[in-house]
């Protein structure tokens, strides 16, 4: 079987609409962000408690809001747990700020909750299947090393493809690394999801995948550049992602369908996390095609109007 | 089939074996106790609590320079020199003290104090006004915070030990050097243990300059409004059940938590609960030496403070010289008082600690976590199977058995490294197959092309290989580099996401690369000569 024997698409030629695409998702991203629901952040970067209920009926969310309300508890939210079929599952998340997980009366919190429940919640049992406690200063440092992470990797690989191919080759797929990266952020504030510590993760996960697809075209951008000189480079890129456009595809494809049962069956826990490589899978692979590729013509181009010389460079070696 | 493809058939075989191996190893007692045997399974699987914390070094730090500053006074006057001041003026710089009004014929006496052996960690330096600072080397320090964890991390260990649970892990933690992470399986109520780690029971035994003060005004106010540079306010009741005041207290201890030889819970004349604590010979003498000085019938009466967690417990006056056995009688409970005396036998943590992060997970949510990991990654793979047979036909199984033994090999990886896997781990092998294949795609897809572009079939193999290699080996270089970076940054369960990651594509080198292109060439031999592949 095969899907794509000799595509002959001219994907620079729609590099506008490519360019639309990628401003409107960007943009959204960005004034969700800034104006609506900023980036939420999960306990592991805001500090504060967070406490997963499991009740042994279906809880009356009310009931234990009341119950809170009179031990004193103050500040909470509460949230539903739904398994992935949409369904409510009989758990709660109940959060409390970071004020209740100071670094010296760091339990104090989940104490309150617990005896809140115990004593004024009478419907039914409960269990409490998992508690987070972060306190101001482990927040703030794992939010810088979520930063720091996220930003070396960024550097790794723009030195990794200097290296291998050309700075101007690293510079492009490190500016579609990017624009996914933002777009994937930019996706959990439109639909107001937690970035937690294993959401970094995968995001560090879809740096280094989106980087993938974008090394596939660009190989074959500089094997073909090296056997013909003389075509104009846009033709050689045209060429050189559609002669890859099967494989990337497929594998991405089969990524996200791997992604997709992760998301579908992996539980609630990994939801975020399945959550970010659907989105990012998507967005990465077509970054590499939409994003990466028309950089190298965008900057020849460049060159070429400031009277350069109008070759690119083919890269330091085209085989390994 | 040649020889040399039946030597690398049997090489492919022999790795398979060794790594079944090392996550079985030889089975008994069914397949899934065989693997658990093999396979550790991290906290967010198995359930338990998961502890950060931070030990604060420079307290160390501190009250070493503190003592010295009274070494420092000793030596001086044994040397014959008298007037001179010793203190730390700087609070910021906890590190270095200030020796001021050397009288200017002892300078180079002084001089020799500082520069013997007992002060080689410090730095000396004079100004022209003969006063000397000493800063502790940065070196020294260093080692010294690197002493206070590891000490930390030994005493936590032992008092962990003693409740009885099984299999904790503690150990240095981060890039830094000043946080423990604390890993208790089975425990999912953490309070059991936070009240034995976190009672830092630094515990120690002062010499009451003055008080009791109402508050520190009226404090500040009986000291004509400074407070001495060898003292501190320290907070506290006198006795049990007495309102809350405040002491001023020589700031150098007399015995502190490492002087304790041994502690038990006992009870006093009244019944109430106590401590019996023995010190160290050296630490008796010291004691002695002091109490003797200032008990009730000395010239000098004095009274002492005991001090836990920098609050006053009790305030008792000397009765008599005491040796090296004693008892504290701080209002305690008898949970308290037994706690105490766990804490001061094991040895006081040499600096106070606090909490960072705790997690903890019950059983139930591990166990439904395995179940959906396990069954998220069955469907992932069946899904890619199939594909790969419906779409590359033949070549399709080839890539299923590169699969198989890709994810044998990660988990024979796991078992021998002693890795642990977590839940993201998990997530980690279901995206190894998705990555894993790509491998397979890549080159797949150079065949067809090679095929397309009229080459005969062992050559198009061939040629397929060798281009889609340059590709496969910058792909994997890139996701192994944000890995890394992962597994720097990242904590208990996205490390383990990184380490599964990074051995699965590890393994897919070999199983995509490598076996694959045998399993081609065995193919290629059996057919005849022009015969078509099925890809």
């Amino acid at each position: 079987m095969e899907f794509f024997r000799t595509t002959n698409i001219d994907w620079l030629g729609k590099k506008w609409y490519f360019l639309g695409f990628s401003l409107i998702f960007s943009i959204a991203g960005i004034l969700s962000m800034a104006f609506w629901h900023h980036i939420p952040l999960g306990v592991d970067f805001k500090g504060g408690t967070q406490i997963r209920v499991d009740f042994n009926q279906m809880p009356n969310e009310e009931h234990v809001r009341h119950a809170m309300d009179k031990a004193g508890v103050r500040d909470f939210t509460i949230q539903r747990v739904s398994d992935p079929s949409g369904h409510a599952a009989n758990k709660v998340i109940i959060s409390l700020p970071e004020s209740t997980a100071t670094d010296t009366a760091h339990d104090a919190g989940r104490q309150s909750v617990e005896r809140a429940l115990s004593s004024n919640y009478h419907d039914s049992g409960f269990n409490i299947e998992q508690v987070q406690i972060v306190g101001p200063t482990a927040g703030k440092q794992l939010q810088k090393q979520a930063i720091y992470a996220t930003l070396y990797s960024l550097l790794g690989m723009l030195i990794y493809l200097w290296f291998r191919f050309e700075l101007i080759y690293g510079v492009a797929a490190v500016v579609a690394v990017f624009h996914d990266t933002l777009i994937t952020v930019g996706a959990f504030s439109l639909t107001n999801q937690e970035i937690t510590l294993t959401v970094i993760a995968a995001i560090l996960t879809l740096i280094g995948y989106s980087m993938n697809d974008t090394i596939v075209v660009f190989d074959r951008i500089r094997e073909n550049l090296a056997l013909s000189r003389r075509e104009a480079l846009a033709d050689v890129v045209n060429r050189s992602i559609n002669q890859t456009l099967s494989r990337t595809v497929i594998s991405s494809g089969l990524t996200f369908l791997t992604v997709l049962c992760l998301y579908l069956f992996g539980g609630e826990v990994l939801h975020g996390f399945s959550f970010a490589l659907v989105v990012g899978i998507l967005i990465g692979t077509y970054s590499s095609i939409a994003v990466a590729a028309p950089m190298l013509v965008a900057y020849q181009e460049w060159r070429t109007k400031r009277g350069k010389t109008a070759s690119l460079p083919a890269g330091k070696r085209a085989k390994a | 089939m040649g020889k040399n493809l039946a030597a690398k058939t049997a090489f492919i075989v022999g790795v398979l074996l060794v790594f079944v191996f090392g996550f079985i190893g030889i089975p008994h007692g069914g397949l899934k106790q065989s693997i658990l045997r093999h396979i550790n399974l991290g906290l967010d699987l198995k359930g338990g609590t998961h502890l950060v914390l931070e030990v604060h070094v420079a307290e160390a730090v501190t009250s070493t320079t503190d003592r010295d500053v009274a070494r420092i006074e000793a030596d001086l006057q044994k040397a014959g020199i008298t007037g001179a001041s010793v203190g730390k003026t700087d609070p910021a710089n906890p590190e270095t003290i200030v020796v001021t009004g050397i009288p200017p014929t002892k300078l180079s006496d002084a001089r020799g104090v500082f520069t013997g052996n007992d002060y080689s960690t410090y730095d000396v330096s004079t100004d022209a006004a003969g006063n000397s600072r000493l800063t502790m080397k940065p070196s020294a320090v260093a080692e010294l915070k690197t002493r206070t964890l590891n000490t930390s991390i030994d005493t936590i260990r032992e008092r962990i030990d003693k409740l009885g649970v099984a299999e904790p892990t503690i150990q240095k933690y981060g890039l830094g050097d000043n946080e423990i992470l604390v890993e208790l399986p089975g425990i999912d109520n953490p309070s059991e243990v936070e009240d034995v780690i976190q009672s830092t029971a630094k515990l120690s035994i002062h010499a009451v300059v003055g008080g009791p003060y109402a508050t520190d005004a009226d404090a500040l106010q009986a000291n004509n409004g400074i407070i001495p540079a060898d003292s501190m306010l320290v907070h506290g009741v006198g006795s049990a059940g007495m309102p809350d005041q405040v002491w001023l207290l020589k700031r150098v201890s007399e015995v502190e938590g490492t002087d304790f030889r041994d502690a038990q819970p006992s009870t006093d004349q009244n019944g109430r609960p106590n401590i019996h604590f023995n010190l160290t010979t050296e630490a008796g003498d010291r004691f002695y030496k002091y109490t003797s000085t200032h008990s009730k019938s000395s010239s000098t009466p004095g009274s002492m403070a005991i001090v836990l967690d920098n609050k006053v417990r009790e305030v008792a006056g000397i009765d008599g010289a005491i040796r090296d056995s004693g008892e504290i009688t701080g209002g305690f409970t008898k949970q308290q008082a037994s706690d105490l005396s766990l804490m001061l036998r094991t040895g006081a943590l040499p600096a106070s600690i606090s909490y960072l992060e705790t997690r903890t997970v019950g059983p139930s949510l591990g166990a439904a976590s395995i179940h959906q990991g396990i069954v998220a990654a069955i469907a992932g793979m069946l899904a890619v199977m199939i594909f790969m047979l419906v779409y590359y036909r033949g070549a399709g199984i080839n890539a299923d058995l590169a699969l198989i033994l890709n994810l044998v090999i990660l988990l024979g990886f796991m078992g021998f490294a002693g890795a642990t896997l977590t839940l993201p781990g998990i997530a980690g092998v279901i995206l190894t197959i998705g990555m894993g294949v790509d491998s397979n795609v890549l080159i797949f897809e150079r065949i067809r092309e090679e095929l397309r572009a009229g080459k005969s079939t062992p050559v198009a193999v061939q040629q397929g290989f060798a281009h889609a290699w340059t590709t496969i080996f910058d792909t994997h270089v890139t996701t192994i580099v944000s890995a890394a970076i992962l597994f720097l940054f990242g904590s208990g369960p996205v490390q383990g996401f990184a380490v599964t990651l990074v051995f699965g594509l590890l393994a897919n080198l070999f199983t995509a690369v490598y076996v694959s292109r045998v399993i081609f060439d065995a193919i290629l031999a059996k057919k005849e000569r022009g015969a078509t592949l099925s890809i």
